[in-house]
């Protein structure tokens, strides 16, 4: 049985909704989930892996309730060279995972955090982000 | 007895190895502990800095004569259109010119990746870059294109000269729309979903000198990595001061500079081509500029701190594209740099465009030139427009095509 790993985007409509109570349910998914950032009233973001016969139907069932779903084959570099720390990357990053140090003001990115949603490589104005495959 | 100190007396110490120079941000800190009169006393020069995305930046170069002469009216550097009714030789690049067939916002929001600040970056960083132009053919000037590489060194002269740089204040960007916004401010999400800001705050050239009692026509400044000077008020200059919302704190706007420099002395690392998603491309460059301490007044605008330093919020999504008058309140850099402001009672992330690190390091690096002695303080031929003349911005008034 393949085993998925997917990124789950939230609109805040739906943060407070048990979504993955009836992917197991209704589907009988097995879900690990791997990093979740789901807040009342706010846009979330979830990565999980995904296994069982049913897969499919349960990715319908997310995209039918508002979730973006995309596979997870991809990671976010960024290139120190070109980083001005200007920070325009950071209010827009829906993970925290590009974030201002204070009182320094440098741009930290934590790739731990990072939920791959490539915001940051359109937002940059020098393009220092970059998606590795 | 109060203070006051002479230009060339600043220099006799930089001469003497005795000048005292601080940023703007030590500053700070200097006289909150020991109060203006005594930093006044102690302190030359206050330096300032900022690395920000700024528009209203060229190129001025002159590319030589080939054989046979070209009378040059259409000009490209790596296939950026660039002005070529100057002279035969001589073009102007634009920090915001976009190559030839670049879809721009056909495809909403476009990616801008390339463009005039780009071309900049490169000269400077001394790569190869390809030059293209024509002309229409003239009994002096017969060829008609000519096309070759060429890397700054092979121009007779790469002039950098902004119109408009160095903005002595900035809006603070939100959207209070119901759609994603793409602007020089960056993304903005709907509802107030974040709050960009673009100045450097404390460190700010122009925030530290608010009634242009120094900076004038002729002040040697860190331009790009290099020497440069102001040359003119910048275009779009209306400064004015007015009292912030806390006792002693002020909303200074409006001030904005021209300068020019040397391409060929300055730095890629301080003018790095920007590409805004939806809104075209750019330059960030790094300017700085030392104030003289003249006496207990300079030092004390010279020493203001983020907290009593305001900027405007400015609704992105309709008050200005449609030009409406007014903001959303005035907040202020330490608010700013908290990473979080309220706007219509809504707590509202910030960021900003413009980098504060960068801003530290030309503030110290100008500092140590100055302090090294290979950097001397230029007395303003003439000073700049200050808030006291008045000056008010005009607008254009659409009038259609008939007289």
């Amino acid at each position: 049985m393949p085993t998925k790993r997917i990124v789950l985007r939230f609109p805040a409509s739906v943060a407070d909704r048990p979504i993955i109570y009836y992917l197991v349910k209704d589907y009988g998914l097995i879900v690990n989930i791997l990093k979740a950032n789901i807040n009342p009233h706010k846009e979330g973001t979830m990565i999980m892996e995904l296994a069982g016969d049913e897969w499919e139907q349960g990715l319908e069932y997310l995209r039918s309730c508002g979730i973006e779903v995309q596979p997870l084959s991809e990671e976010i570099t960024r290139n120190e060279k070109h980083c001005t720390s200007c920070g325009s990357c950071t209010a827009i990053c829906p993970s925290g995972a590009l974030y201002i140090e204070r009182p320094s003001m440098q741009v930290a990115f934590d790739g731990e955090k990072c939920i791959v949603c490539q915001l940051c490589v359109k937002a940059c104005p020098v393009r220092a982000m970059e998606v590795k495959f | 007895m109060a203070v006051e100190r002479s230009y060339a007396e600043i220099n006799a110490r930089i001469k003497a190895g005795k000048v005292v120079v601080i940023t703007a941000e030590e500053a700070v800190d200097l006289v909150r502990s020991k109060g203006v009169a005594r930093a006044a006393r102690e302190v030359d020069v206050v330096t300032t800095g900022t690395f920000s995305p700024m528009c209203s930046s060229g190129v001025y170069f002159n590319f030589g004569h080939s054989k046979p002469r070209v009378r040059a009216d259409k000009i490209w550097l790596n296939n950026v259109p660039c002005y070529g009714a100057i002279a035969a030789v001589d073009g102007f690049l634009g920090a915001t010119a976009l190559p030839e067939n670049d879809p721009a916002n056909s495809s909403h929001p476009g990616e801008f990746r390339y463009g005039g600040g780009h071309v900049i970056h490169e000269l400077v960083g001394r790569q190869k870059i390809k030059l293209r132009a024509t002309g229409y053919g003239t009994d002096c000037y017969p060829a008609r294109e000519v096309e070759t590489w060429v890397t700054i060194d092979d121009l007779n002269e790469a002039v950098l000269f902004n119109p408009r740089n160095a903005y002595q204040n900035y809006n603070v960007a939100v959207n209070l729309g119901n759609r994603t916004i793409y602007t020089y401010m960056g993304i903005l999400k709907p509802n107030l979903g974040n709050a960009h800001y673009s100045t450097s705050g404390q460190l700010s050239p122009l925030l530290k000198d608010p009634w242009f009692r120094t900076i004038g026509i002729g002040t040697r400044i860190f331009l790009g990595g290099g020497v440069g000077y102001v040359a003119w008020n910048g275009t779009q200059h209306f400064p004015s001061v007015s009292p912030g919302p806390v006792e002693g704190s002020i909303f200074a706007a409006g001030g904005t500079l021209t300068v020019i420099g040397d391409l060929k002395q300055m730095r890629p690392e301080w003018l790095v081509g920007a590409s805004f998603l939806g809104y075209g491309a750019t330059l960030f460059v790094g300017l700085g500029i030392p104030i003289p301490i003249l006496n207990e007044e300079i030092m004390y605008y010279a020493s203001l701190p983020d907290d009593k330093l305001y900027a405007p919020v400015v609704d992105y999504f309709t008050a200005y594209p449609q030009r409406e008058p007014g903001n959303l309140g005035l907040v202020s850099y330490a608010e700013l740099k908290s990473g979080k402001i309220t706007v219509n009672g809504k707590e509202v992330p910030t960021a900003p465009l413009s980098s504060y690190p960068k801003a530290v390091v030309i503030a110290k690096t100008l500092k140590q030139w100055i302090t090294e002695g290979g950097f001397l303080l230029a007395e303003p031929v003439e000073l700049l427009p200050s808030p006291a003349a008045g000056i008010m911005g005009k607008t254009l008034v659409i009038r259609g095509a008939k007289e």
